[in-house]
Parts: structure tokens; sequence; C-alpha cells
């Protein structure tokens, strides 16, 4: 086929409404290419409603929202090409294609990396013990009851991010009971309702402050080992399925073995508030760039880097690298994306990420020892996104240090 | 009178890669063979964790069996593994000494290899070690190259055995373990769950049951004692920290872990060795993972920040003695392996023909003609070879090929589906895994295990819940 002007890579929310931003914008052939065999990305298996409540303004289910991106994405003119994989983007700006139509190589003007993240698997976790049949993901989890597989009887949920509370959902719509969820922080860190009525009206016991120790099982999962982190005390929690939840970790391979630089807090690549990385022509948005977010929020991350790109295309000065100070946090606070910001042109927000709970406190962005600015928050949850004004570094010294947010 | 589940010249007990090896070469041979394991998958006990590396026998005990079994078999299997199209990587293996103690016994290692008949051993100094491998951590003092020790793919090897003696007549008894065995003077009978097997000779290849057995035959030459290797398997994007094996210095104290590429493009880090009672107990421990991971941080520290891919432990069938323990009980007709430790992989060929010897020279012989056989081609699986999804004329041929199924590791739905059809049948999605990598990839199946999962049923005809074991 004719080298589209911009290639973007994944079709889940943030590649799908980059492309029709792209092509709303009419810069040239907008070509969207997933592996997967069918675009939407993560929602496609998430049976609940509550999608497109941040960009869409209104709320749908998974699959929904899926085909309501994908379709919105090709009716305003971008092709979706599935099952293909991009194989690399080359040194000389071309990119590899594999797929049932066979391989071949295009020259795109821009690439769009909208891969997304994944949850960290039990491996990944290094937790102990055997390997029984019975361990999952919520991503697997929630493709395993799509296909009508048997999942088990009794399960253990851990995590107890929104995305945990999703999969005991999923687990009782197979018909299998949660027995417990485990969190190695003090409390949940969903909605109170959502909490409140898994606790109360589905009976599941959220053991807080514990971890899992070990799995055991020959064959098919058997028990749990669930130790309290405040006594050290360890009991067996008898169940066929584990479900590891949250963690999330970008899909990042593609990224990195294009050389792209990869910031050490979030493992996405480094960007600005557009999407630029460190590498000029490549574009990086979605929960590739800040995983764990909701699709709503990566959607809207692939909308202004669209916007910014179509100008860049339009300028036909090429579409840059990545430039500016970098942006870093303090402890509790875990990340901030962007990495990296343009004093002269910040994004409209910052997304943080902490790792403790607090209330009513005070982000504090600083250079080189100088307060620039300073924003309350309502809440700090671990594993759920606090946003502040991007023009809290719009002060910044363009050549000075690193900005540094932390917490008043 | 119990069922005559298959009357054979020889019956070998113990389908790992010793036993397939041997099974295969008496097939070859003109011998009926039945190839008994416990396991529903040849390869599924010790020899699924291996450390996969193709060694020279460098540092083995000079004089023992296992260093001549080691050196012919490492050939023997290079040339096996080229002809069947077995991943093989030539990558070399450099022996790091970090303090005083491990570079005062390079020297002695050097001269060991040359007294092992090894003779491209190097020692190297700090400069030479840090030129080979820039990403090693501070401190490293000297090394020693040894640049025949490469990697291989340890999970193809047995089943090209395993499939070229079935190809040449050996009838494989799985899901079988053996209960009582009979010995007279026409034979064994070899009490299995669906009958008995009625052999001539009796080949004992049963690995951490090898002991059990030989008691059977009224023999107690050795006791297998388990120790238990723990590994860490690392993320792709860390192959390029390094560019061969690194091995420890093993010194009176400890025996040092050792970080290699495989195969599939990861990195091992690994094993533990800790000597266990229990003959099944292949559990990860946090103590075990802690330890590894203390020792990569030393050994590559950016191999730490990279995500861990898998967890898993293997047994060796350690025994008290230093060699190998292969004995011909002519009398009984009867040949007995114990010992085979780690380097079984690389001498599986070579120990195989010392079997079929010491067969001869107890009197066997075998009606049947030998058969003309040549190594099976197995799928390409390697990282460093052409895979179908990298292969436009597979993918014109059939488009299943150019559908990935697996994306962490590259597999397409062609090739999963062929592994459903081979010449030794599917088992469970372990088997999956060991012919095609799919799910064995950082995802872990976040993304393809339920497809993977609804192919091979719809493949196989096997209810899905057979195969992830989930409780009806």
């Amino acid at each position: 086929m004719n080298d589209p002007a911009v290639l973007v890579v994944g079709a889940g929310p943030a590649g799908l409404t980059a492309a029709r931003e792209l092509a709303a914008a009419h810069v040239g052939g907008v070509l969207v290419v997933d592996r997967e065999g069918e675009p939407g990305g993560v929602p496609r298996h998430c049976g609940h409603t509550g999608f497109g409540l941040q960009d869409l303004h209104r709320s749908v289910t998974g699959p929904r929202y899926a085909r309501h991106l994908a379709d919105r994405a090709q009716r305003t003119g971008a092709t979706l090409r599935l099952a293909t994989t991009v194989t690399d983007l080359g040194a000389d700006g071309t990119v590899g294609l594999a797929g049932p139509g066979g391989i071949e190589r295009l020259r795109p003007r821009a690439v769009v990396l909208a891969t997304g993240a994944r949850e960290r698997p039990r491996a990944a976790r290094l937790v102990p013990g055997d390997r029984p049949a019975g361990v999952l993901t919520t991503g697997q989890l929630q493709q395993w009851v799509a296909a009508g597989l048997p999942v088990g009887r009794r399960a253990v949920v851990v995590g107890a991010e929104h995305v945990a509370y999703s999969a005991v959902l999923t687990l009782r719509h197979a018909g299998v009971a949660t027995v417990a969820m485990v969190t190695a922080l003090p409390r949940h860190q969903t909605l109170p309702a959502f909490a409140l009525a898994t606790r109360l009206g589905l009976r599941v016991p959220l053991r807080s402050s514990s971890r899992v120790a070990g799995l055991h099982g020959h064959g098919r999962l058997e028990a749990v080992e669930v130790e309290d982190l405040l006594t050290r005390a360890v009991e067996r929690v008898a169940a066929d399925t584990v479900v590891f939840t949250g963690d999330w970790v970008p899909d990042h391979d593609l990224a990195r073995r294009s050389g792209l630089a990869v910031a050490p807090s979030t493992l996405g690549p480094v960007t600005d508030g557009w999407g630029r990385t460190s590498c000029a022509g490549v574009v990086a948005a979605g929960n590739l760039v800040h995983p764990g977010e909701t699709a709503g929020r990566a959607a809207l991350g692939g909308r202004a880097a669209a916007r910014r790109l179509a100008d860049d295309l339009r300028a036909g000065a090429g579409v840059p690298a990545v430039r500016g100070v970098p942006l870093r946090v303090a402890a509790p606070l875990a990340s901030v994306v962007p990495t990296v910001v343009d004093p002269a042109d910040p994004p409209p927000d910052l997304l943080l990420r902490t790792a403790a709970f607090g209330a009513r406190r005070t982000v504090v962005a600083r250079q080189d020892g100088r307060e620039l600015g300073r924003q309350g928050l309502r809440h700090a949850v671990p594993g759920r996104s606090l946003r502040v004004r991007g023009s809290l570094v719009a002060g910044a010294d363009p050549a000075g240090g690193g900005v540094e947010l932390s917490l008043g | 009178m119990p069922a005559v589940v298959a009357e054979v010249d020889v019956a070998v007990i113990g389908a790992g890669v010793v036993g397939t090896a041997v099974g295969r070469h008496l097939a070859v041979a003109g011998a009926s063979v039945a190839v008994i394991d416990r396991a529903a998958d040849v390869g599924d006990g010790t020899s699924k964790a291996n450390t996969a590396v193709l060694h020279t026998g460098f540092d083995t005990t000079p004089g023992t069996l296992e260093s001549r079994l080691v050196a012919r078999g490492h050939g023997l299997l290079a040339d096996y593994a080229a002809a069947a199209g077995i991943a093989l990587e030539r990558t070399g293996a450099l022996l790091v000494a970090w303090d005083d103690e491990q570079e005062a016994a390079l020297p002695g290692l050097a001269a060991k290899a040359e007294a092992n008949g090894y003779r491209s051993a190097r020692l190297l100094d700090a400069a030479g070690v840090r030129a080979l491998e820039p990403h090693l951590g501070p401190g490293a003092r000297a090394g020693l190259s040894v640049p025949d020790e490469w990697v291989i793919d340890p999970w193809s090897v047995t089943l090209a055995f395993a499939t070229e003696a079935a190809g040449a007549g050996a009838r494989f008894v799985l899901s079988s373990p053996v209960g009582r065995i009979a010995t007279g003077d026409a034979g064994h009978e070899i009490e299995v769950p669906g009958g008995v097997v009625r052999a001539r000779w009796l080949v004992n290849a049963a690995g951490l049951g090898a002991d059990r057995i030989d008691a059977q035959l009224g023999h107690h030459d050795f006791t297998v004692t388990p120790r238990r290797g723990q590994l860490l398997v690392f993320d792709k994007l860390a192959r390029r920290l390094l560019g061969r094996i690194l091995l420890p210095v093993p010194t009176a104290r400890t025996k040092g872990v050792l970080v290699s590429p495989t195969t599939w493009g990861n990195v091992l880090l690994g094993p533990t060795a800790e000597d266990l009672d229990d003959r099944t107990d292949t559990a990860s421990t946090a103590a075990g993972t802690d330890a590894l991971l203390a020792a990569g941080r030393r050994i590559l520290p950016a191999l730490v920040d990279e995500e861990v891919t898998a967890v898993y432990a293997g047994l060796r069938a350690a025994t008290e003695h230093v060699d190998y323990q292969v004995r011909l009980h002519a009398g009984q007709a009867y040949v007995s392996i114990g010992g085979i430790r780690s380097t079984g992989l690389t001498s599986a060929l070579a120990l195989a023909e010392h079997v079929v010897d010491l067969l001869a020279d107890a009197g066997a012989s075998w009606p049947g003609h030998p058969v003309r056989s040549v190594p099976p081609a197995m799928p390409p699986l390697g990282q460093g070879q052409v895979r179908p999804l990298q292969d436009p004329g597979r993918i014109a041929g059939d488009p299943a090929y150019g559908t990935a199924l697996c994306h962490c590791e590259g597999v397409s739905r062609g090739e999963v589906r062929d592994a459903c059809h081979g010449v030794l049948a599917v088992a469970d999605l372990g088997g999956v895994r060991r012919r095609t990598r799919a799910m064995n990839g950082r995802c872990q199946g976040f993304y393809c295990g339920a497809a993977v999962v609804a192919l091979v049923a719809a493949e196989t005809g096997t209810d899905p819940a057979a195969l992830t074991r989930a409780p009806q």
C-alpha cells in the first residue's frame, strides 16, 4: 500500500482517538495497525459500564466504547489494519509490518505509538511457590470469561484498586466466589460505595496490610498463602483461582527496541505533554506513557498528541523530538507524566501518582530550590491519578534544572 | 492375566532427554522399543528445567565417564541440532572471578580443561573481561574464556529425539507410572496402569526415580538426592546486556550462579542448589529468588532492573557419587543410568551410544533391521532463526503462519495448530509451551491465554477445562 502520512501503532482508546483527530485534520493518510484481530484494546473485554465518561461525556460498556472509537476513526477516514504486528521502527524511518498478508515496510512521515499497558503477571511480581493452573491477571480473566472458558470455584483477588473490584464482578458473573481480596496497603483504593457493596453485598473480606506469600498446588491451584504484614501471621486460604490485578506496566517493547528514552518512574517513553519522545518523528500516547489510567484518559492523551502532531505536520518542518526541562517527583509521590515540560508550552494537566494515602495535601513545584507554584489536592490514593494544572510549572526557567513536584 | 500393553526388545523407563535419546538410538538400530513415563508428555520432568547450556565438559572431573561422554556429546548434539533445525547459539562462556579466592582458582580450572582434552580455554585479565562483557558489575578481577560453551533449546532436543524414535517405530507409553517389575529368564514384565510391558531388555533412565527402579531389581548402587535449582528468566529486553554465558568460578565455599542468554532471546539467572528430600518439590521460594537477585545485581547490575518473565525450579537427580552411574547387569538383561546431572542434555547422545554398546557387550541383538532415519525437522523456535511470522514464503503458503497468536514470543496460529497434530500429541498447555513458546513471554498469557486455550481445545477435541485443570 501507499505510505501513510501517519502510522498509528495500537487500536486502543489512545490510538483510535489519535487516528480520528489526525484524519479529521487532513494530514494525509492515517493507518492504524493492531496486532489483535479486533480493534479497541483493553475495553473490548470489559463488560461493565463507565467507559467514555471523560472523552465522550456519556457512559457505555467497554465493547460498545471500543466499537464506537473504531467506527468513528474509520468514518473520519482512517484505515484500520488488524492482525498485523509492527515489528520494528527502522533507523532509516521505515516501519516493518507483518501479518497474514505478508511482510512489508512503510515509510510514514510520523509514527504514533499507542501500544498500551498490561498487568504484571505473577512471575514478574516474584510470588513464590508452585506453578499450578488457575493463576490469572484481570485481563486474562476477562478474555477467559468472554470466550466461555471455565474459570474455577473459589478465587482470591490480589489488589484493591478499581480493577480488582471489577475482577470480583467478572468472577461472580462466571460463577466464581471471591473468598478474599488482598492488598498490601492499609485500605482499598476504589470508591467507598464499590468497596462497601463488595464487602457487605458480596461478602468478600478485604485483607488489608497483607500480601500473597505463596501459591500451592500441583496441577491446579489449591491454596493461597496470605501473610499479614503487621503481625507476620500466615494463613492458607483454599482457592482454585487467583487473579493478580492492577500493577500496570507499559507495553514498551517496540519503543525500547526503537531506542526511545524511557522514564524509570513509569517505564513508559520520556514525553513532553504532547507525546513527543526522544526520537524525532515518533509520538507516544495513552497508557504506554501513563500506565493504569482510564480508557478515557488514554483517549484524551491520544487526542492532545494528535492535535499537536497535526500542527507539526502541517507546518512542514518535521516532528521534533522532546525538549524542555525534566519533571520529577519526591516521595511519597511515585511518578508524574509528562516527564519533560517546555515551560513556554506546558500541557493542560500533569498526572501524578502517589505511593501512600493522604488527604487535603498540597502539591508544590520547585526548580533549583525556587517555588514555582502549588495546588491543593482533594485526595491522594495510590493507584489513582491525581491531576494538577500544567500551568504550575509554567514559570520554570527553560535553562534551569529539573522541576520537582512534592507533597507539601 | 493383565493386558499386554507392549511386547518389545527393550523397555526404557523415563522419557526425559536421556530416555528418549536411548530409545531413538535403539529404534533406529532395529530394536522394538517402548519408552515409559509417568508424565503425559516427554521431557516433562527434570529435563524441562535445564539451564540449556551445551557444555564442553572443561570443568568435569578428568577421567570420569561424565568427562568422556560430555566431550563426545557436545559434538554429537551440535551436529544433531544443525540437522534438525534446533536453535543453538555459539555464544561461548566466560568464567568471571570476583575475589582473590576465585581469581586464584582460574589457572587450576584452565589446567583442568586441558586435562579434559579441551584446549581453547583462555585466561583473561580484568581489562580483557570488561572488553568482552561491558555490562558486568564493578569488581570483576579476571576471567577464563571458554568459547565452545553454547546455548541450545533444550525442549526441542527431547522432542526431536522422541519424534525420531517414534518415526522409527518406538512406542511411547505415557501417563504410566511404573509399578512392580518382575524380572525372570524370559525378560521383564513392567506393570503400568494399562497392564504390563514385556521386554527382553530393560534400561532405567528414570532420573529422579532411578534409584527406586534400581532397587526393584535388587541394586542399591546410588541414592538420588534431589537438588532443587531455582531459576529466573528475564525479559528479552535484557538480552542486550550480555554476549555470552557468564559462569561462576566454583570454590570450596560456593558453586555460584550463572547468567546466560537463552535461544529464545531471554536471560536466565540461576540456579540455586538446595538438597531436598521431596522428589516433587519444584516450588520457588522467596529466599531463593532473593538470593538470585542479589547475585544477579552483582554480576550484571542492569539485569535486575528488567522485568522477570518467569520463575521456575527444577530438580537435579544428584547422587552421592561424583560421576555418572551407568551399570550393565548382564545377567538381568538390565542397564541402569543414574546420577545424570545438568550435563545430561549435552551428553545424552553419547550416553545413548554408551548404553547401546553395553547392551551389545552383553550379547543383545535385534531381530529387526536398522532404520534409515534422519533427524526430524523441528519448528524454528530460536530468536536467531527465521520464525514463520518472519517468513514471507510460509505466510504466502498459509496465512495462519502470518497471524500472530502469542505476541510476546512471536508465535503464529499456524504453529500452535501444528503442535496439536504432531507425532507426539500435546497433553496439556505445558506441552504447547514447550513445542511453540506460546504463553512463555512477558505477559504470561495476559493477551493470548484464552485464545491459545480455545485453539488447542478445538484442534485436539479436548475439553478446555481439562487443559486448564479447572474444576467442573
